[in-house]
């Protein structure tokens, strides 16, 4: 079967799950429940998607451990999204070094 | 003028997606070319798809000689988040959203995406959306291309080291966020510790799938334990920052 066919139903798919939400709700969502939820949603969902696969994420947990150490560091002193996230990468690199 | 504004500082705040997006469609170039696409279609699927878990598990999939039917409920499980994060989002569009400027910035709902504009202060203007996507997509492209043209160009012990970028944004994102409110540190603690379990205890559910479910028990969680107080202003009248 073509290539081109996978991709077609990869990216439909993933574009209606997309769209439908984003596009289809308008209102406000009034309650309190709800917006509750969609609260905490964003957070809940970057805390599970990040933990615990953040220290399989540079093939070596040692390297993987200090990054996120040092990214927990500056992130608690505010520092800007880019400063934390090459940072993590670097202390990953220079740990390299050592194990 | 305002307009223009909102794209540059779209296109600013999608920058640190975009050079995180570099090493990991990186590796989804690598992948692709693994498993016998072509250069232009390893590049195609990044463009159309804009997902690194999805992609990568389609790619599987297509090397391996699976079914549509297999390719569609994967994409589907994994890619489900999407749909509530395109729902948390549509919460705080600023008026100038109408069904175009939806159904365009759908295109873009990205983890990272998402999570940046979630934590946009103010309402979100259609055009601060397609600054950052533009300039997210142009690094998760950008990164499939050279991925599939340059091999191992990288040693390894930097395309290593640069995976764990992505997660850090995530981490810069969520601990300003839980150190100002008490609540959301909880529900992130849950989260976690779902994660955890889900990781460890039951390692058959897939990645995409345990997302969804410990986000939504941690979200659940959170609504039951400390539900958000009543809006204390008319939402209609908010007006977008940028």
């Amino acid at each position: 079967m073509s290539v081109w066919i996978y991709i077609l139903v990869m990216a439909a798919v993933t574009y209606l799950i997309r769209m439908l939400p984003f596009t289809l709700i308008r209102g406000k969502v009034r309650s309190r429940f709800f917006r509750s939820l969609l609260y905490y949603i964003p957070y809940a969902v970057l805390a599970a998607m990040t933990f615990p696969s953040i220290f399989y994420s540079t093939g070596n947990t040692v390297t993987a451990v200090v990054g996120t150490a040092v990214a927990l560091l500056l992130a608690w002193y505010r520092m800007p999204l880019i400063v934390v996230a090459l940072a993590a990468a670097g202390a990953a690199f220079v740990t390299g070094f050592f194990v | 003028m305002n307009r223009i504004r909102s794209f540059k500082r779209g296109a600013a705040d999608g920058f640190p997606i975009c050079l995180g997006y570099l090493s990991v469609s990186f590796g989804i170039g690598l992948l692709a070319m693994k498993a016998g696409m072509t250069v232009v279609q390893a590049v195609i699927l990044s463009l159309t798809n804009l997902t690194s878990a999805g992609q990568a598990a389609g790619i599987g999939i297509i090397a391996a000689g699976g079914t549509l039917l297999e390719t569609a409920l994967t994409q589907f499980v994994i890619n489900l988040r999407y749909a509530l994060m395109g729902l948390s989002l549509s919460q705080k569009l600023d008026k100038s959203f109408g069904t175009p400027q939806r159904l365009l910035v759908s295109y873009g709902i990205t983890d990272e995406v998402f999570g940046v504009s979630s934590a946009f202060e103010g309402k979100l203007r259609p055009e601060y959306m397609y600054g950052m996507i533009l300039v997210a997509t142009a690094g998760w492209v950008g990164g499939t291309l050279l991925g599939a043209l340059a091999g191992e160009a990288l040693p390894a012990s930097v395309t290593n080291a640069l995976g764990i970028m992505l997660y850090g944004m995530f981490i810069a994102i969520i601990i300003p966020a839980a150190k100002k409110d008490h609540k959301v540190f909880c529900v992130i603690l849950i989260a976690v510790g779902f994660s955890l379990l889900f990781h460890y205890a039951m390692p058959f559910i897939t990645s995409g799938f345990a997302v969804i479910i410990c986000a939504l028990l941690a979200a659940v969680a959170g609504a039951v334990l400390f539900p958000v107080p009543d809006e204390e202003k008319d939402p209609e009248t908010e007006e977008g920052v940028l």
